[in-house]
């Protein structure tokens, strides 16, 4: 499997750590209840095709990446700057 | 008194040829990490000239050069930081952190390629780009200085480590040849 960094490139998957599911970008807001945060910090959709995720290109650029990738067949479908990432609820 | 005596990184360690490439520490040089600001890089490339090097690149600036050296950030090396980059930049001075080898000669792209992922042919990796990636297990900045020369950056810390794996390469590469 291979992410291409927007910064860096195509880089191999050794360069990379796997976070979790992008919507960990999503903070609830100061007000939020306790439901929600429990569904923020907790609860997560497990879908069969694409999911937004966070990874981490450590041995690389340092940079936190939006990966948009199909859980079925492992193919990258999009890449962005966690920085530049719309908020990642999807 | 305490006297304290002055070390390199890799005292002791280099210079190792092996099968034609060479392996030597680089002369110590003043590093200064510089950081910009958010909304102040364009402020921070006027006082570098305009010269402040994009992903993946190097820039020759006076007395020195910059390289990339991950997101949103570059190494300063071979001349002091101005301080009044302070205002649109972190800057930390670094000299003492990192070991920096060059690794030359006809077969130092045959050792590289056995340690990292980079692509390093000519067409993908040209004199003077530079890239953040692994070498064998650790975090190293490779920058392409000529033909056959690479540089090689690694924490200092793990200096030994880095000469142990180049060299383990160049061993390996070496006993390939006909």
């Amino acid at each position: 499997m291979r992410i291409a960094c927007p910064l860096c490139g195509e880089r191999d998957l050794r360069e990379f750590t796997y976070k979790g599911a992008a919507l960990a970008l999503a903070y609830p807001s100061e007000a939020a209840s306790a439901q929600e945060w429990d569904d923020y910090l907790h609860n997560r959709d497990n879908p069969a095709g694409p999911t937004r995720e966070l990874w981490y290109h450590g041995s690389g650029c340092t940079s936190w990446l939006v990966v948009t990738r199909n859980t079925v067949t492992h193919e990258i479908l999009a890449v962005e700057l966690a920085e530049n990432a719309e908020e990642a609820s999807a | 008194m305490i006297d304290l005596k002055a070390k390199s990184a890799c005292e002791g360690l280099l210079p190792i040829e092996i099968g034609g490439v060479k392996l030597s520490e680089v002369a110590p040089a003043e590093m200064t990490l510089i950081a910009p600001y958010r909304g102040k890089e364009a402020a921070l490339a006027k006082a570098f000239g305009g010269r402040w090097p994009a992903a993946g690149e190097t820039a020759s600036v006076e007395g020195g050069v910059l390289v990339w050296f991950g997101r949103a950030q570059a190494m300063l090396i071979g001349t002091a930081a101005p301080t009044t980059l302070a205002k649109f930049a972190a800057v930390t001075e670094q000299s003492d952190a990192w070991a920096r080898v060059l690794l030359e000669g006809a077969g130092a792209r045959d050792v590289l390629a056995r340690l990292t992922p980079l692509d390093i042919r000519d067409t993908a990796f040209a004199v003077g780009q530079t890239a953040r990636t692994e070498l064998f297990h650790m975090q190293v900045s490779i920058t392409r200085v000529s033909k056959d020369a690479w540089q090689i950056i690694g924490f200092r810390s793990m200096a030994g480590t880095l000469v142990h794996d180049l060299q383990r390469a160049m061993k390996g590469v070496a006993a390939r040849a006909i």
